[in-house]
Formats: C-alpha cells, sequence, structure tokens
C-alpha cells in the first residue's frame, strides 16, 4: 500500500473549480483520498510548483497499422532524434513518428496520462492494440473508424437505426473501440474508386447515401447506446479552401439531436476544416465563422490540430486528401486501401514560416483557440503527428498565454499572411486554469472519463506537477519559462506512483486500455447473412475478426447501458 | 598534424565521427586520446585502438590529420567537419564526410559507400574507387549533396549524386546504375562509361557520360547535339547528344551523353529533324 503526500502545490483543478489554490494531496492505492497518515506517507514538497491533474490527449496516432507504416517510411525523420537504452527504459527514436516506447516516455515527461488513439480501421484493430500494449507510461484507447463502413452504410440507407446501433455495439466489443469515429464520411467509400463527396449533401457512389445522412444516423446510435464520448468527426472536404462552409453545416445538421446543452459531435483538427477563400492563393482565416457559430451553439467541442512551423508526417484516414498533399509536395506518399472499411494515406510534409499558406494556418489554429469564449468546449491537440509532433505542446501553450509569444512568432512568419491573420486583434490571454481545462479537464469531460483529468476524492492518482510558481512569473511576459516548465515535469505522478522527475523516468509502468462495452437488453447477435458476407467480402473471417478481451494485456472495459 | 595509426586489422566497424580537425582542435593532447569511438558494441577510447602521434602542438581548426594504415572498417571519418584537412593513407569507411561542412579530405587507397552524403561545402578526392551513394541523402530523405566537390580518379558504384541538389561530383573512371537519380540540381560528369538508368527521376541538374551507356530511359527526350559542354568554367569535348527529363516527372534535367561513344543511340539522331 503506497501513500503519497503532495504538498503545498498551487492546483488547479477545474473540474473541481479548483483554481491555484494552495493545498495537499493526498494518495493511497492509486487513488486521491481525503486524507494518509503523515508519518507514513512518502512526501513531495510542492511548493513554489503547480499541480495539475494528469493531462489526457484527446486525439493523437501513436498506434496501429498506419502510424507503423509512417515509421517506415520515415528513416531520416529518426536518425536525428535518437533515444539510447538506460537502466530501466528502452532504446527508441522520435520525432514526428516516435517508436511505441519512446511516445510513453515523452508524454509521461510532458505530464501526460491518458491518450486517445484517434483512427483503427477495425481490420486493423489487432495490430492498433499490440502496439497499444507496448506504449507505456500511459492509459488509452481507440476510435474504430465506422463512417465508411459498408454495413453501416446500408443501415442507414434503409433507415435501420436500431440495427445499425446494435451492429456498432458489436464492433465496439470485437475490436475493443471507446468512441465511433467518422472520417470523411462517405468520401473514402468513394476513394475506393478513384472518387470522393463534394459537400455533406453529394450521394456517396453506389450507395445512394449522403454524408449528411451518415452523420446524423451514427449521431442517432451514439445517443442509443449512450456511448461516453461523442461522434468524433473527421470533416468533408478537409484540406481544401472554402471548406469553413462544410464544417459549419456538418454542425448544423446535428443541431435537433441535441439535448440538455450536451455535446453530440466532436469537430477534431477544426484548422483543418476552417479554411475560407476559392483557392491557395486567396486562403484566409474561416475561424471567425466558426467561432462564433460554436459560441451560439452548445452541441458543439472542438479540439485544435495547431500547426507548429517544423518537420513534420501527415497521416489520415482520408486518402483522397493525402492524394491531394502528394500532388502538392510531390513528396513521397503511401496509399491504402482497407478492404470495405476505410482507407488511409501517410505524405511526409514540412510547415514552413514563410509559406503563405502554412503561416495562415498556424494563425486559424490559435484565432480558434482564442475566439472560443468556452475552454471546455475547445481542445489543444496537434492531430499528431499531422500539424505537429505532440512534443510541441508546450509551444502552443505558450502561444496561448502570451500575446508577447505570439507577436515574436509573428513576425517571423510571411509577410501577406501577417496581414490577413487576426490575431493581432486578440487581446485574450488564456491563465494556468483555462490552460488545465483544455489540456485536461475539458477533454477528460467529453471523453466523460470520470476517473480522470480532476484532483477531486476517488479519482486516479494521475498528477503533474510543473516546476513553475504562478505568484512570481507573468506567463504574459515570462514565456519561455512557461513552455520550459511544461516540456519537463518536475514530477509525474501515474496510479499514485511517482513515473517521472525532472524530465527523467524514474519507473515504468503500464497502463490500462479502456473500450466500452455496450449493454444490450438482448445479447448481441451477429446475422447468419452476415457472416456469410464477411466470408465473401473480408480478408479476415468472422470467427477470427473479434479480439478477444484476454489479448489487452491491461484491459479496462467500460460498460454503458444502451437504449436498444 | 596528427598522425594516426591503427593498431589492428579492426573486424567490426569503428563508429568514429570524432575524427575531425573541429574536435580535434578544441581538446588537449591528453583529452583526444580519450575521445569516443563505437567498435561494434563496445566503447573504447581513441589511443585504444589507434597509436596517436603528435607532431605539433599548436592545434588550430586548420590543421591537419593523416590515418597511416588500413582504415576500411572505419566509419564518418570527418562527419560534419568545416575546415581543415584530413589524409587517408590506404582505405576509408563508410560514410566518408557524412555532412561536411568545409575543408579537405584526401584517400588514397578506396573509399566506402556513402561518401560525401549530404555534405554541403569541402572538398573529398578519392584516389581509388568509391563505392554506392555517393554524394547521396540520408535513406528517406530528399536533401543530398547541397554544395562542395567530390573527386574520384577510380570508379564509383550505384546511385551517385542521389538526390543531390547542388554541387559537383566527377568520376574519372565508370559507375554503375542510376547515376544523378532523384537528382534535382548540381552536376555530376562521368568520364568512364555508365551501366545505364542515367538520371532517373531527375528533375534539375547536368549529368555528362563521356564513355558508354547501354540505353538511354523512355522518358528522356533528345533535344539537341552540343559540340561540347561546359562544366565548372571547363570545356568538355563532344560531340554529346542532349537529353532533357525525366519527363514523368515533369523534370528539366539535362543528360550529355557522347556521340561517338554510343553510335546505338543514332536512331534518336532522326527525331531532330
Amino acid at each position: 500500500m503506497t501513500q503519497l503526500i503532495v504538498k503545498n502545490g498551487f492546483v488547479y483543478d477545474p473540474l473541481n473549480r479548483v483554481d491555484g489554490e494552495k493545498m495537499d494531496l493526498a494518495i493511497s492505492d492509486g487513488k486521491i483520498v481525503g486524507k494518509v497518515d503523515e508519518k507514513k506517507a512518502n512526501a513531495i514538497d510542492a511548493s513554489g510548483m503547480i499541480v495539475m491533474p494528469g493531462g489526457v490527449d484527446i486525439h493523437c496516432h501513436i498506434a496501429g497499422a498506419e502510424v507503423n507504416t509512417g515509421r517506415l517510411l520515415r528513416p531520416e525523420d529518426h536518425f536525428r532524434d535518437v533515444e539510447a537504452k538506460t537502466a530501466i527504459t528502452r532504446s527508441g527514436v522520435g520525432y514526428s513518428v516516435p517508436s511505441t516506447f519512446t511516445t510513453g516516455y515523452r508524454y509521461a515527461k510532458m505530464g501526460y496520462t491518458t491518450i486517445m488513439n484517434p483512427s483503427m480501421p477495425p481490420l486493423e484493430a489487432r495490430h492498433t492494440h499490440e502496439e497499444l500494449d507496448d506504449t507505456p507510461m500511459v492509459d488509452k484507447a481507440s476510435y474504430p473508424l465506422l463512417g465508411d463502413w459498408w454495413f453501416v452504410l446500408e443501415y442507414l440507407r434503409d433507415g435501420m437505426i436500431k440495427e445499425c446501433a446494435t451492429h456498432v455495439a458489436w464492433i465496439m466489443v470485437a475490436t475493443k473501440g471507446y468512441a465511433i469515429k467518422i472520417v470523411n464520411p462517405g468520401g473514402l467509400e468513394a476513394w475506393g474508386f478513384g472518387q470522393n463527396v463534394r459537400n455533406i449533401d453529394d450521394p456517396v457512389p453506389r450507395f445512394n447515401i449522403t454524408p449528411k445522412e451518415i452523420i446524423r444516423g451514427l449521431c442517432k446510435v451514439n445517443k442509443l447506446l449512450h456511448m461516453p464520448h461523442t461522434i468524433h468527426v473527421h470533416t468533408n472536404n478537409l484540406g481544401k479552401a472554402g471548406n469553413y462552409a462544410t464544417a459549419l453545416d456538418t454542425m448544423k445538421c446535428v443541431e435537433n439531436l441535441a439535448s440538455e446543452d450536451k455535446p453530440v459531435i466532436h469537430i477534431t483538427h477544426c484548422q483543418f476544416s476552417a479554411f475560407k477563400g476559392s483557392n491557395w492563393r486567396t486562403l484566409t482565416s474561416g475561424a471567425e465563422e466558426i467561432a462564433k457559430y460554436v459560441n451560439h451553439h452548445r452541441h458543439v467541442t472542438l479540439d485544435l490540430g495547431q500547426v507548429v512551423f517544423t518537420d513534420t508526417t501527415t497521416m489520415t484516414a482520408d486518402g483522397p486528401f493525402q492524394y491531394g498533399l502528394y500532388q502538392l509536395t510531390s513528396n513521397k506518399w503511401v496509399n491504402h486501401d482497407v478492404e470495405t472499411e476505410t482507407s488511409s494515406g501517410i505524405v511526409p510534409f514540412r510547415y514552413r514560416r514563410k509559406s503563405y499558406v502554412h503561416a495562415i494556418q498556424w494563425s486559424i489554429g490559435l484565432e480558434l483557440a482564442l475566439l472560443v469564449k468556452d475552454p471546455w468546449r475547445i481542445y489543444l491537440t496537434t492531430d499528431h503527428p499531422n500539424a505537429a509532433p505532440f512534443i510541441t505542446y508546450p509551444r502552443i501553450i505558450s502561444w496561448l498565454m502570451s500575446r508577447n509569444a505570439r507577436d515574436l512568432t509573428m513576425k517571423r512568419i510571411s509577410k501577406r499572411a501577417r496581414h490577413k491573420s487576426l490575431l493581432p486583434s486578440i487581446k485574450r490571454e488564456y491563465s494556468f486554469y483555462e490552460i488545465a481545462i483544455v489540456t485536461r479537464a475539458g477533454q477528460a469531460k467529453s471523453l466523460n472519463l470520470t476517473q480522470k483529468g480532476h484532483l477531486g476524492i476517488g479519482a486516479d492518482a494521475d498528477i503533474a506537477i510543473y516546476n513553475i510558481n504562478p505568484e512570481l512569473v507573468d506567463p504574459s511576459r515570462k514565456h519561455k519559462a512557461v513552455r520550459k516548465a511544461f516540456e519537463n515535469t518536475a514530477y509525474t505522478i501515474k496510479n499514485g506512483e511517482i513515473v517521472a522527475k525532472d524530465g527523467k523516468i524514474v519507473k515504468p509502468v503500464r497502463g490500462k486500455t479502456f473500450w466500452v462495452n455496450p449493454q444490450l437488453s438482448s445479447p448481441i447477435e451477429v446475422a447468419d447473412d452476415m457472416k456469410r458476407r464477411f466470408r465473401e467480402y473480408w480478408t479476415v473471417e468472422y470467427e477470427n475478426y473479434s479480439i478477444p478481451e484476454g489479448f489487452l494485456t491491461a484491459s479496462a472495459p467500460i460498460s454503458v447501458k444502451a437504449e436498444v | 598534424m596528427i598522425t594516426l595509426y591503427p593498431k589492428r586489422l579492426f573486424k567490426a566497424p569503428l563508429d568514429a565521427q570524432c575524427i575531425t580537425p573541429d574536435i580535434f582542435s578544441e581538446k588537449s593532447v591528453s583529452k583526444i586520446a580519450e575521445l569516443q569511438i563505437w567498435e561494434g558494441n563496445r566503447k573504447r577510447n581513441l589511443n585504444q585502438l589507434f597509436k596517436i602521434e603528435y607532431n605539433t602542438k599548436n592545434q588550430s581548426k586548420e590543421m591537419t590529420i593523416q590515418i597511416l594504415g588500413d582504415a576500411r572498417k572505419v566509419r564518418r571519418i570527418g562527419a560534419k567537419m568545416s575546415s581543415g584537412k584530413i589524409i587517408i593513407d590506404g582505405d576509408a569507411g563508410m560514410h566518408l564526410g557524412e555532412e561536411m561542412q568545409g575543408g579537405t579530405i584526401v584517400v588514397t587507397g578506396r573509399a566506402g559507400s556513402w561518401t560525401g552524403c549530404m555534405m554541403k561545402k569541402g572538398l573529398i578526392q578519392i584516389k581509388g574507387d568509391a563505392g554506392d551513394y555517393i554524394g547521396a541523402a540520408y535513406r528517406g530523405s530528399s536533401h543530398g549533396m547541397n554544395g562542395g566537390k567530390i573527386v574520384v580518379h577510380g570508379n564509383a558504384g550505384n546511385e551517385v549524386g542521389c538526390f543531390m541538389r547542388s554541387g559537383l561530383i566527377r568520376i574519372d573512371g565508370n559507375v554503375g546504375q542510376f547515376v544523378g537519380i532523384h537528382m534535382r540540381n548540381g552536376t555530376i560528369t562521368v568520364q568512364g562509361s555508365s551501366k545505364g538508368r542515367d538520371g532517373a527521376q531527375m528533375n534539375g541538374g547536368k549529368i555528362v557520360v563521356c564513355g558508354h551507356t547501354p540505353s538511354i530511359l523512355p522518358t528522356f527526350t533528345i533535344d539537341s547535339i552540343k559540340p561540347k559542354v561546359k562544366i565548372n568554367g571547363e570545356d568538355v569535348k563532344g560531340p554529346f547528344y542532349k537529353f532533357a527529363g525525366d519527363l514523368a516527372e515533369g523534370g528539366n534535367g539535362k543528360l550529355f551523353v557522347s556521340q561517338i561513344q554510343n553510335p546505338h543511340l543514332k536512331f534518336y539522331e532522326k527525331y531532330l529533324e
């Protein structure tokens, strides 16, 4: 029985409305408790430091067939960023597509303890979970891609919402998934035949269903199953000039499905969906329109997908978008068709300060973060590794907290982009409290992970302690100190144990894998017809398709009571 | 000048990126002896592997380092060096002068593969033969040699100047396949013959083959016949067939191939009329 006391830290715990209060935290058996015996417990002196719940990342590609192919594609990305083996940690490489162990270590050093892997083709679920098992230090979960799954499209076309819900429940259990991920709904199915869809009312070839119907259908399914997270949507037309209209249409199409102010849709890496203009030359920011809509409607949550100027690797399930990137860069490209389920693509990419388009993208991300008034509904991500590797989060935090930091970068970007950017007119600067919301509390709330993202009694003892004194340091002026503090924690505590200290891993631990286990009124059954079609269309037989729970090293099912 | 004599015949590869004038000039004599080198999976000091002879007390960045003996297994000599001179009297291992930023390297024997890969400035001179990927990019990268000069007096292997962006490579002997593959800019001259597929996927730069080449890739088109080619201000006498390509990439690279040495390419002449 390990007991710990974190003493005298400035605690930021937005879910319990604790804003920089100086207080002690007691930990016993991996949970936060009210009190422990001070004589028996180990004490951590956190005076002059910030104490926050462990970070939660709602969207970052860290495991799976796609990420692994990205690793193979980019030896030149690895050779300058090598981590040697130590007595307790394994060797590995970075930079934009780090190896699994390095991913875990680097997240823990930044104080992150829960990571969501957002795109898992159901067929590749086994591989994804194998890699997640090998990602230490963090708890994790994965979202299966369902927006282009043939059976889902067929059920929704025929209006069979309940049958569709049963089917989605089966997929969640079979693939050990956590949320419904929708990528370019309909477009990926069309991409299998070299086509795409143009907007949310454009019918999907051969299926006679529109992307709007897919989004609405899966949103209803999500509600029927009482899934912890909302539908997680990567919009149509992503990365195309003028696509902010599509993003708005996507949010509007589920407006009437919302109830009790609860979010029903999450638009992910929104920066890539907020382009205004008719081509790359006339590209401007659509952040204002999107922020305005989000400020007036409570059914939407967003995450940023913030661009940082660096060399990275783009990888999405959005095959046609990746093809566009490949044509733009004439760099190397991987294109993949996952049978009847989805597609994917990978292209290495460098974001350049002096490029007009890239600088506008950088600006859009920050504009979104600063113009959306409610921090509970916008989260800090880089869509790792698409807009930047996750190790750049501290940098983004310093931009959010300091107008000076933004101005300094602004001076170095493309001149044309500087004149078009809205940033100079925005005075807002995030406080530490708001940073705690966008990096952990808000994300945990959106994912409905009740044990994460807060430090109330009964919560998992996942804690990040950063060596920066909010009473002495003005983050607006000392943005470099802020950045440095968030790069490496003074202590990272996972499940009540100190796992990282002063930027070094001191104890490697294994994280859990969350998955949703919907409880239906009758046991989930798969029709014989479907089994037959599995045999006809898939390379993997139905009998071998499901992942047994024993396959996960540390399985953490979350039971939800469904309405079907 | 510092002279290094290998103490024995190395069987495992040595990672010797510390052997550069830049690092030696910053260190005292005793500190140089303690520089760490990996031999296979063992960490060793420089003086365990080499006998070190100091011929001067004044070390500057312009100093000369000499290696006398067999350095075939010694890799990354002169990596990232920016000035001074390294003379290898014998053979050199792989990755010689990797990411070099200035200075001179002379090898009297043969050099391994990846010589001068990603180099930016300086001169590498190989008196014997060289391996594959001379002046190339790191695996997967599209940033090859970006300046400087590599001269090989013997033959070179495959993929000379892969992803080359600037600079000059001169091969006096013959080359293998794919000379100037993915080339973006810069110049490669081959005095001898090539094994073919010259300039595949090039979209800029200049390749001159003075000897025989088996055939020209179908994605190249004949442009004209030139009596001579100018390289670094010097004329190379021809006549040469001038091809443009690689058109599959929309490239505008120039490939010059000797007319006299390649009578089997005569059929291209009819497309010039």
